[in-house]
């Protein structure tokens, strides 16, 4: 799989709120499936596939514990992702800060404008 | 301190909020007047936008020539949909590589925040597919990163993600 569609992968599967909140809960610490079905008034099996679309995504990393299947963040998966969008933030922050330069500009040349008229009120 | 937040919304949403030290009608002013808009919206150092047409009304025309002296050369169209001047613009947009990308359909908004501005530009994409792909290829062009930092943050990921190893 490519690091592209790895991560294409990635952001399909945080489009669902149901996977972003297990997300939010596993950045806790590990969790079975039952403890993470808990609180979302899902069945086993619906939090199963969510858990199958983060698994596939790179999102999440299953532990064999005896009968548990415990599953927690995979840290690669998760660090490519903020990575990328730390990337394309810091690269539109380029962007408006030579945009805040250009308002700083605008404002200075309106109160000359200003300044110039009040100038030739009697 | 960043002023700037980017996440994704639902399926097909790119959400990013911007404030400025400057009031609404100045911000509004530099995203579509030609001349302002040709000093800023140049992505990484060395581009320059030789070709800019920003007919702010409904039905207007937007189109944008990019040019570096060695990494070459793309564009962008667009059409207004909805203007209110100062406060809330609607447009469609898709950027020529040289295949146009799907259209990228894009609200921006202008609030007084503070003695400033707060700017939200929600952008809807056709499908996630489109999103992923819009965050991989098409933003860093039109908006922002250059290609070279790019390329070297795929080999970054390509070291850092097991799972990009087995290509």
């Amino acid at each position: 799989m490519s690091a592209y569609s790895s991560l294409d992968a990635s952001f399909a599967a945080l489009a669902d709120p149901t996977r972003r909140a297990i997300l939010g809960r596993l950045a806790l610490g590990e969790a079975t499936v039952m403890e993470l079905a808990k609180p979302f008034e899902m069945t086993q099996p619906a939090i199963s596939q969510h858990l199958k679309v983060l698994e596939e995504a790179g999102l999440i990393v299953t532990r064999v514990d005896g009968t548990k299947r415990p599953r927690r963040l995979a840290k690669a998966g998760i660090e490519a992702m903020d990575q990328w969008l730390a990337m394309l933030r810091k690269a539109l922050e380029k962007n408006y800060d030579r945009l805040d330069g250009v308002l700083a500009a605008m404002q200075s040349q309106e109160v000359r404008k200003n300044d110039k008229k009040r100038g030739k009120k009697p | 301190m960043s002023k700037l937040t980017l996440k994704t919304e639902g399926d097909t949403q790119l959400v990013v909020t911007r404030h400025f030290a400057a009031p609404p009608e100045a911000v509004y002013r530099a995203h579509t007047d030609p001349k302002l808009i040709q000093q800023w919206l140049l992505g990484p150092d060395g581009w320059t936008m030789p070709v800019c047409i920003n007919e702010a009304r409904p039905g207007g025309k937007i189109r944008y020539e990019w040019k570096h002296p060695k990494q070459g050369a793309f564009h962008l169209t667009g059409e207004y949909v909805e203007v209110k001047p100062y406060s809330r613009i609607v447009h469609v947009e898709r950027m020529f590589l040289p295949d146009p990308t799907p259209d990228n359909r894009a609200e921006t908004t202008f609030e007084p925040d503070g003695d400033g501005t707060l700017m939200t530009i929600r952008m809807t994409l056709p499908d996630a597919k489109t999103r992923s792909m819009m965050l991989a290829t098409g933003m860093e062009k039109g908006m922002e990163a250059s290609y070279v930092r790019l390329e070297g943050l795929w080999r970054e990921i390509e070291q850092n993600s097991p799972r990009a190893v087995n290509q």
